[in-house]
């Protein structure tokens, strides 16, 4: 069983040696318990039918792999953002770590974020303790600018109240009255990481302004506020830097984690690095208005700019595929009175070209696709504007009033006269519908490669296989650095759609003598 | 003798406290050795065994030493009157944190520690008013108190929640050997007060254990931290509580309860002239319509 230092293998191919099947053969045969191969065989193909369908899509008191993850997520990401911001999760150690891992596998980088670590007796007496020395320590130790606070479900049930604990701490001495303490209550078993990142917002921009609105004007700083929501593609924040920039108009993109989740490695590291500087937050609510680049995930932000602000908050749709970032920057374009430059219109042309020329490909296939509110909602845009047609659309967290608007979408495309939408639906949910209502692709994050690999069990004309965009993508590596929002973006997603419907034709055709004469050279 | 485990509940203020301390003293007067836990953050449980304003609680102490890993039982567990044993799980001041966790951090202490190995005859679990969350159905769950005793009187609001203690019970019983073991009834000198609880007890399943008259001697006793049996022994009173210890001891009456409607128990309380015969033509009427 030992290795030698010439040749060390990884666990793939090491545990495809005899020695290993035998162990694993014995330990589930002796220890296991294991169902006999042919039981195993019979209940998976039960569980591709449509009968069994019908009891999952009945199914009540039971998640599986639920396509969303917990709100204290997102409110680390949003904190993320901003400059020499400590994320600062008010509750239980092991759910932090959580977070950093979650967002490490994804964006193969380290993550700053801090909690308080409460223990039994904080869970009895509440953790105002945990609060005042967190706080004191936190600041001590990393020297940070500004500390986020979030919770997690331990604080949220005993009703902890931050608001207090933070300024009970400030009383104490934890840390200075005037260092920046926003906060959000962010309950995991409410909502999902959107909801976090929403709330995680909402509260700093509440922190820095609320009390601050005197002398505050619209637009006379004449920026436009672009706020991300939930984003882990870098490449987005970027893009829109870009073209703000080829447009002459002043901006600020409130949370931009961009510099701390892409840091280079030249020996030095970066506990914080770039991001929305606070005098940016301070001075957003007199820009000429705040658009939320994925709406459906910013209900409590867009209540406080319209509410508070008092900017309009325009409702956009998230700048994804041809039709909308048209409407996007022809929306900026009017509220700023900047014209749309040479260069963007190329970049269209360019993309519209693109289009043109993969179209023929794209042209009918059928799509599954699951994934985040705003997400799903602009790649079905995008996939009707191609004349891809999705079959199956599921978001999780989304609520009924996103279906409508989904159904009503689809509803005008001929290419989204067949599509079922589902919210409040899980993975295991999608994964019967990749079998009784199999598309050619499905689209969303790593989590699919089980249903991949469960559809082609069943044999290789049921295969779904997956197209990674989404979040978390944990099996491939910097695909957070590409991009999917504006038009490059959806360059980004016309080259993956076509060049997998590409690849796939040609794993279908390679078969020598067979199916070979379709495998061709040019495509 | 196996060692038996009990637990109090009832109404808030019904007098749970006053009257486990009160019956542990009978108990313990006969040579028993018992344990109380008390299971409410206010943590009276114990004041009058051990002539103590308030004991320091495992939550109180948990909090002192850091994590309740570094307490010792010691520490937690004092003895007072009659070699009773006394504990009180503690918890947070009014309006912060969770007093349900501290019940079950406390208990779960207690059994790791080794609390329940002693050579104890009877454990009793004082639990604070309503079982208002998991927290304070600790002590009936898993194999922790087997016989429940519910302290109520004849008032009304006192028997919907012996009624509502019935139901809390039950979800456990089916699953577990816990059971209603009977009411006490710790009178407030209310109309037919003995023939309605005895009457509720029939509803419930179980039966009226005892009847506690009211008497001063018990508040004059306790202005002195101090049980009636303790207090003064050949009064009247301490004889009621010795005669309870002894029904408690000898009881084997134990049942799931079955706990009754709001309408069925209205009816009782009508039945017995608490409550009026309900006139749905005044629902929502105010005075001026009338």
């Amino acid at each position: 069983m030992s290795q030698v230092v010439e040749d060390i293998k990884p666990s793939y191919p090491l545990f495809r040696k005899d020695e290993y099947k035998e162990t694993l053969k014995n330990k589930q045969e002796m220890f296991e318990e294991k169902h006999p191969q042919d039981k195993i065989e019979e209940v998976f193909q039960w569980s591709t039918t449509d009968e069994y369908k019908e009891l999952n899509f009945n199914r009540q008191a039971l998640t599986v792999n639920p396509a969303k993850a917990c709100q204290p997520l997102g409110a680390v990401l949003c904190a993320l953002g901003f400059e020499k911001t400590l994320p600062y999760v008010h509750g239980s150690q092991g759910c932090v770590a959580y977070f950093r891992t979650y967002f490490n596998r994804h964006f193969k980088e380290p993550v700053a974020c801090v909690s308080d670590s409460m223990t039994e007796d904080a869970a009895v007496f509440g953790g105002q303790q945990n609060m005042i020395a967190g706080l004191e320590n936190a600041k001590a130790l990393y020297k940070p600018e500004m500390i986020a606070v979030s919770t997690t479900c331990m604080a949220e049930v005993i009703g902890d109240d931050l608001n207090a604990f933070i300024g009970n701490s400030k009383k104490a001495g934890a840390v200075e009255e005037d260092f920046p303490t926003p906060y959000a209550h962010t309950p995991s078993f409410v909502g999902s990481h959107t909801t976090g990142w929403d709330n995680m917002f909402e509260g700093i921009i509440r922190y820095f302004t609320l009390n601050h609105m005197e002398g505050k004007e619209v637009g006379s700083n004449k920026k436009i506020n672009i706020v991300p929501g939930f984003e882990t593609y870098l490449g987005n924040y970027r893009v829109m830097k870009r073209m703000m920039d080829e447009m002459g108009v002043g901006y600020s993109l409130l949370s931009d984690p961009t510099d701390v989740l892409d840091t280079p490695a030249d020996g030095k590291f970066r506990m914080y690095d770039g991001g929305t500087s606070l005098d940016e937050v301070k001075d957003a609510p007199n820009a000429i208005d705040t658009l939320l680049l994925q709406p459906w995930q910013s209900m409590k932000t867009r209540k406080y700019v319209k509410n508070t602000w008092k900017q309009p908050a325009t409702d956009i749709a998230i700048p994804m595929g041809l039709e909308a970032t048209d409407a996007f920057l022809m929306k900026v374009s009017e509220l700023t009175g900047q014209p749309i430059p040479e260069s963007l219109t190329r970049e269209r042309g360019v993309l519209v070209d693109m289009m043109t020329d993969s179209h023929t490909w794209l042209h009918g296939k059928k799509f599954g696709l699951y994934g985040d509110a705003d997400f799903v909602m602009g790649m079905a845009r995008f996939l009707l504007e191609v004349g891809a047609e999705p079959t199956q659309i599921l978001c999780n967290h989304a609520n009924k009033r996103w279906n409508k608007a989904m159904k009503k979408m689809l509803s005008e495309s001929p290419y989204g006269q067949n599509c079922e939408v589902h919210n409040s639906k899980d993975l295991w949910h999608f994964r019967s519908l990749m079998f009784t209502d199999k598309p050619d692709f499905m689209i969303g994050n790593s989590y699919g490669k089980f249903i991949q690999r469960d559809t082609l069990h069943k044999g290789k004309e049921f295969e779904v296989p997956l197209i990674r965009i989404g979040f978390p993508i944990f099996d491939r590596h910097h695909m957070h650095r590409d991009t999917t929002l504006g038009y490059e973006g959806a360059m980004y997603m016309l080259k993956t759609l076509t060049n997998a419907v590409l690849e796939r034709l040609d794993e279908e055709t390679r078969g020598m003598g067979t199916t070979d004469y379709n495998y061709d050279l040019i495509r | 003798m196996a060692m038996r485990q009990c637990a109090i509940y009832g109404k808030g203020g019904i007098g749970k406290s006053t009257t486990t301390q009160n019956l542990v003293a009978g108990i313990a007067e006969l040579g028993k050795k018992v344990m109380i836990v008390g299971c409410d953050p206010k943590a009276d449980s114990t004041r009058l065994i051990l002539h103590a304003k308030a004991q320091n609680t495992i939550m109180e102490m948990a909090a002192e030493a850091g994590t309740v890993e570094d307490l010792e039982l010691e520490d937690v567990l004092k003895t007072g009157y009659g070699d009773i044993k006394c504990v009180e799980s503690g918890g947070p001041e009014p309006g912060v944190g969770c007093a349900g966790r501290g019940v079950i951090t406390a208990i779960n202490f207690l059994e790791e520690e080794g609390a329940y190995e002693e050579d104890l005859n009877f454990v009793f679990y004082d639990v604070l008013g309503d079982v208002v969350c998991g927290g304070f159905a600790m002590p009936i769950r898993e194999n922790k108190a087997q016989e429940i005793y519910i302290v109520c009187s004849g008032e009304m609001m006192a028997m919907y929640a012996a009624n509502n203690i019935s139901k809390g019970i039950v979800k456990y019983a089916n699953s577990g050997s816990v059971r209603l073991a009977g009411l006490i009834c710790n009178s407030r000198e209310t109309d037919r007060e003995d023939e309605l609880i005895m009457a509720l007890a029939a509803r419930l399943g179980t039966t009226m254990i005892h009847f506690v008259p009211r008497d001063n001697i018990v508040q004059r006793a306790e202005i002195r931290r101090m049980t009636v049996i303790e207090y003064d022994p050949t009064c009247s009173q301490a004889e009621e509580y010795r005669t309870l210890a002894n029904k408690i001891i000898e009881n084997t009456n134990l049942n799931i309860p079955t706990p009754i409607t709001m309408d069925e128990l209205e009816e009782l309380l009508m039945e017995f002239g608490i409550m009026d015969v309900e006139d749905e033509s005044i629902v929502g009427q105010t005075a001026t319509a009338e």
